[in-house]
């Protein structure tokens, strides 16, 4: 539904994307994952055509985004990251503007509005102007409008972003009730991608990473991840220790906290071994081992095992 | 087509739905107004031998056109600069409609507003005309002039609006350079004589004038389409850049 071929798209002499090819399937929820500034919202742009590529192209529905662009756009809905509306005019009348935009009006127009304002949980706001909503239900709105007489491609920059953890569940919600659409998303957060969608993007610096299925990049992520250790001792010391261990790529002091000890995150690809070997290793040195904890592997760590296998520069 | 209207309905709303179009209004009727009192007051005392029709409409469209530098910058600051700020403009690029399509809904929906401001006048000679009948060709001329000159004014006021995410910086962008294409040859005696022919070439008054006596010359008109084309096209390059600015 969704093809991107060679994609490549340079501001000035920046290159902000570099051949960059995807497809997306009908039917299908694919995630564009990445750390900030990795160009994906420049791809989702080109995709609905707010930009055109320096090289390649975009297909929606079949239909060249670069040949006919109007006919390309009637198929396809978009929530941009920065979701901005008229703050003047009524969340209906914000519909309707939008149905009327993609060509509806009299009955169908209202049906296409009464439609997504009860699938998107508006119904109690529908009169109000979206400048006095909050962030939960402009971020819905922006969603609706995405929604409008029924597009068959969605696409959502980062949709989750900058809510509460309750609206977060909301939409999440929203967006698992999306079946039988192609949708493609960006996010930032791999447990986001994991869990909505069944096919993730991941690009990083303008390339493509990688392209698989959750439970792929689950096998991949196997044993990766990362361990906080507390151990009560000389600083510096327990940190070249720790560092030196095999299997451990990353060792790095954290921020103190209000208990005892330092805290230590390790990060590598195999943590299993390290984990049982870090006992003995701190206690026959007559330091104290106060906490080992495993934590679920994070975009960072995916990222050290797909782009920088030998863990330099692992912060970004 | 439909995506057109759909956008120039919600312009006009817009226009509408906010205070400022009401107290533009307010304040162009009453200036308008001071101006023809004013003005008909003048040649009433001071009118004896000359022709006072002819020289009354004279003045009193330069005046008008004089308020509208000041209004048009006002209706014209917001259409792009506002959907920057608000960040509303990237999804109305990726809506089914052609850039060129936006910048008429845009520029149409303004012009509607000026045409009703200016009708708004037309109360002056109506009341003239019931005391004292006139021919009416010169005030045909005198309009259609107000309406290019208002056309060119509007395109202009779009195009720096199209520039910049603040409204006050397009208003006082788009009022400046105007006043000074107006006044560039306010004083032909000040002006070098080489560069005089090109001041009276490009300037807003000299077009304009021949409008005021009923004269509309085929040169003027070129002159207004051409500067407000130009306008157009400068506002549709601009909102192509983001294709290599990479931002909104």
């Amino acid at each position: 539904m969704i093809v991107a071929e060679h994609l490549t798209k340079y501001y000035g002499a920046t290159r902000a994307v570099d051949d960059v090819s995807f497809s997306v399937a009908q039917g299908e929820l694919a995630a564009l994952l990445g750390p900030n500034g990795s160009g994906k919202s420049t791809l989702l742009r080109m995709v609905t055509g707010y930009f055109s590529p320096t090289a390649g192209r975009v297909s929606v529905g079949g239909i060249d985004m670069g040949g006919a662009p109007l006919a390309a756009r009637r198929r396809l809905g978009y929530l941009p990251e920065q979701v901005s509306l008229y703050p003047e005019l009524t969340v209906r009348r914000t519909l309707a503007f939008v149905a009327e935009v993609r060509g509806m009006s009299g009955k169908p127009r209202r049906r296409a509005v009464d439609d997504v304002v009860e699938r998107c949980g508006l119904a109690e706001v529908a009169e109000r102007r979206v400048g006095t909503l909050s962030k939960g239900f402009r971020q819905r709105v922006g969603l609706a409008q995405a929604l409008v007489g029924d597009p068959d491609v969605l696409v959502l920059d980062e949709p989750t972003v900058g809510l509460d953890p309750v609206q977060t569940v909301e939409m999440r919600g929203l967006l698992r009730g999306l079946t039988g659409r192609t949708v493609l998303l960006s996010t930032h957060i791999l447990s986001e991608a994991s869990a909505l969608c069944s096919r993730i993007v991941i690009v990083d610096r303008g390339r493509l990473v990688a392209e698989d299925t959750p439970a792929g990049l689950g096998q991949r992520l196997e044993g990766l991840g990362r361990l906080v250790v507390r151990v009560e001792g000389p600083a510096p010391e327990i940190a070249s220790v720790l560092a030196a261990m095999p299997g451990v790529l990353r060792a790095e002091a954290m921020p103190a906290d209000a208990m005892p000890g330092v805290r230590f995150l390790l990060v590598g690809p195999d943590l299993g071994p390290v984990q049982r070997q870090i006992g003995p290793a701190v206690v026959g040195r007559g330091w104290t081992l106060l906490e080992v904890r495993a934590e679920a592997p994070t975009l960072e760590d995916l990222f050290v095992r797909l782009v920088r296998p030998t863990g330099h520069d692992g912060n970004r | 087509m439909r995506s057109f209207v759909a956008l120039f309905r919600k312009e006009l709303r817009s226009y509408f739905g906010s205070p400022l179009v009401y107290l533009v209004a307010a304040a162009f009727l009453a200036y308008t107004g001071y101006y023809f009192h004013s003005d008909l007051l003048y040649f009433v005392t001071f009118g004896f031998g000359v022709n006072i029709m002819e020289n009354f409409w004279q003045l009193l469209f330069i005046d008008i056109r004089l308020v509208l530098i000041l209004a048009v910058p006002l209706l014209t600051m917001r259409l792009l600069a506002e959907e920057r700020r608000l960040g509303t403009l990237e999804l109305l690029l990726t809506y089914p409609l052609r850039d060129g399509a936006i910048v008429a809904a845009k520029l149409g929906a303004c012009l509607v507003v000026i045409a009703l401001l200016l009708a708004g006048t037309l109360a002056y000679p109506v009341w003239v005309y019931r005391i004292q009948p006139f021919a009416l060709s010169p005030l045909v001329a005198g309009y259609v002039g107000l309406l290019l000159f208002a056309g060119t004014c509007a395109s202009y006021g779009l195009f720096i609006s199209s520039l910049t995410d603040s409204q006050v910086l397009a208003g006082f962008l788009t009022a400046l350079p105007l006043l000074l294409l107006w006044l560039l040859s306010w004083n032909e005696a000040a002006t070098a004589g080489t560069t005089l022919p090109l001041m009276r070439a490009l300037s807003l008054f000299n077009h304009f004038q021949p409008f005021s006596v009923g004269l509309i010359e085929a040169r003027d008109v070129f002159y207004f389409l051409f500067s407000a084309g130009a306008f157009v096209w400068g506002t549709l390059r601009v909102l192509e850049a983001r294709q290599w600015l990479g931002r909104r």
